[in-house]
């Protein structure tokens, strides 16, 4: 589905990404990780257009999309959330969402007919419902709880009923008990639109409970990838990135 | 949303009905000619608005389309070659061309560079009325009167015909103009007032919608500059100084960008300060200051988006009333 095949970055002197390949499946769940600075979210970027990469090429369905821009990327089927919520305050949940699917439907140049459009309110509706947020739909975007505004941004990527679908760290400035509700919703998500997904994660117990496959970056580059087992076990990522106590624990529970 | 269309439709024959039956209950010539003044401004403001409420476009650069407007059909009409409709649709239609070439530059800017450059270009047509003399009677405006021969039985000659012209012109702009605010092309546009860049991952063309209502909203300000200068019979590079753009953008502030009539609201009050303020002193320029002052400050809104807030408040805190019908949201002005 999603290709990634030597894909550098340099900021000025400093390379963000340094020859990245790697493979996503279609239906597959990837979990990105990685400290600070590793360059996840400078990743996603380059793969949905926002940056254009220095070299290296994304395919996308058999095709290579760099140099295409984030707007044409989107439209082939590859949507985004964001690390921070990034939505229309002014808009209701449903106001947004419907305006979303208008959008996703190339009915946004209706000018003729009053909003909302009848497909795109059904579609609408249906999506909040499946995020759970069909009984706050009126509530304006901005006065939405920060999870539930998490939730509207990934509904609406998923308005674009995309293949592909990016998570930047979809758990992020969360409680432990809100993280596991919102991870398991995600969770559900994926099985609900067998999409590809790839979402980036910090919270350990989390990645190695639902990712299928974990790559783990550093430094811009691929340090480790494999299943949760493997990368569990992995002496590279213990060192760099899990850390003593992660190793100590491992160490006890063995 | 049927029911929206009907609510418009109704609203606006009732604005209508009330704006042609002022002048009769006060027969004052003076009062019909301020009303006209707020229709023009009123529907430039309302126009403006289409950039600066709807999609967060802050054009400094308005009234050039509304130059635009009035120098076209002023030029036409002096031909002598076409009737008042044609010349009225070639006049929007110009405009429309201009605003689409201009805008197409101007879009791919953002924030303060989208001003500036409307700014720039707007200076650029002001000069060229003034230099174009052979053309545009340069400082002077265009000289001679604009003939305003009768078609359909309508004769713009005498006055109440032209204010009952007006009004019927100004409001079917405002229905056009309350079409796009309803309809999925406005919400797209809040979208990209919002964010931007959400929306282009969402698949929106950003520039191109904003391109669009550009044009749009350029037509809008013609119409409004037609008006004008059917009214004055003449047409003036006043109508293409910045300070005419400066004063649509006031109205917009004194009345507030939210509520869809804000701008007439904000037209009415500052052709009322205007118009009545000079009377009593030479120094309306301060009352108008201190004014502005105190709605910005003090309000922090414009007035109709201050009052929008206000009823919303009373509504959310006092146990809804059952069976009260809901207000229309768009009583600001007639």
């Amino acid at each position: 589905m999603l290709q990634i095949e030597h894909l550098c970055k340099s900021f000025g002197g400093v390379a963000a990404t340094r020859d990245v390949s790697l493979g996503f499946p279609a239906g597959s769940l990837t979990a990105i990780i990685g400290p600070n600075g590793a360059g996840k979210t400078t990743f996603f970027n380059l793969v949905s257009g926002h940056l254009r990469p220095d070299s290296g090429r994304v395919v996308f369905e058999g095709r290579d999309v760099v140099g295409l821009s984030s707007l044409e990327i989107a439209r082939r089927g590859m949507a985004r959330a964001f690390q921070v919520a990034s939505l229309f305050p002014s808009l209701t949940a449903r106001e947004a969402m419907i305006a979303a699917v208008t959008a996703h439907q190339r009915r946004s140049w209706s000018l003729l007919r009053r909003f909302p459009l009848d497909g795109s309110r059904a579609k609408a509706e249906e999506l909040l419902e499946l995020l759970g947020l069909a009984g706050k739909a009126d509530v304006m975007s901005s006065s939405l709880s920060h999870g539930d505004q998490k939730l509207l941004d990934i509904g609406l990527a998923l308005a674009m009923e995309p293949k592909v679908l990016l998570l930047d760290e979809p758990t992020a400035g969360m409680g432990p008990d809100e993280r596991w509700r919102m991870i398991e919703k995600v969770h559900h998500l994926w099985q609900a639109k067998r999409l590809t997904m790839i979402f980036i994660e910090h919270d350990m117990d989390i990645v190695f409970k639902y990712a299928q496959v974990v790559q783990v970056l550093k430094y811009g580059a691929v340090l480790a990838q494999g299943t949760p087992e493997e990368i569990r076990r992995n002496q590279e990522v213990i060192d760099a990135y899990l850390g003593t106590d992660h190793h100590l624990a491992l160490a006890e529970e063995a | 949303m049927r029911a929206g269309l009907m609510r418009d439709l109704l609203v606006a024959m009732l604005g209508l009905l009330l704006l042609l039956a002022l002048p009769m209950v006060f027969p004052q010539p003076s009062l019909r000619d301020f009303l006209i003044y707020v229709i023009a401004y009123g529907l430039l403001a309302m126009s403006l608005n289409l950039l600066v409420g709807l999609t967060g476009l802050v054009s400094f650069g308005h009234a050039a389309y509304f130059a635009s407007g009035a120098y076209v059909f002023g030029l036409l009409m002096q031909s002598g070659a076409v009737s008042i409709p044609l010349a009225m649709l070639a006049a929007v239609g110009g405009t429309a061309l201009l605003a689409l070439v201009i805008g197409a530059i101007c879009v791919r800017l953002k924030e303060i560079y989208f001003s500036f450059i409307t700014l720039a270009f707007q200076m650029f047509i002001h000069s060229i009325i003034l230099t174009w003399v052979d053309l545009t009677g340069g400082d002077q405006g265009l000289r001679g009167g604009i003939p305003r021969p009768p078609f359909l039985g309508i004769d713009l000659g005498e006055a109440h015909t032209l204010y009952a012209f007006a009004a019927v012109i100004f409001v079917l702009c405002l229905l056009v103009m309350r079409q796009v605010w309803q309809s999925p092309f406005g919400y797209t546009l809040r979208m990209i007032r919002d964010n931007p860049a959400r929306a282009n991952f969402l698949g929106v063309n950003v520039v191109r919608m904003k391109l669009g209502i550009f044009v749009l909203a350029g037509a809008m300000a013609s119409m409004a500059g037609i008006i004008m200068a059917l009214f004055v019979s003449g047409a003036f590079p006043e109508f293409g100084f910045w300070t005419t753009s400066g004063e649509a953008i006031f109205m917009i502030m004194l009345g507030g960008t939210q509520v869809f009539l804000g701008p007439v609201a904000g037209a009415f009050l500052l052709q009322l300060l205007n118009h009545y303020v000079t009377i009593y002193t030479h120094h309306h320029g301060l009352v108008l200051g201190v004014v502005i002052l105190l709605i910005v400050l003090g309000l922090r809104r414009g007035v109709a988006d201050f009052a929008a807030a206000w009823l919303a408040e009373r509504r959310a805190t006092v146990p809804p009333a059952p069976a009260t019908p809901e207000p229309v949201k768009t009583k600001a002005a007639g």
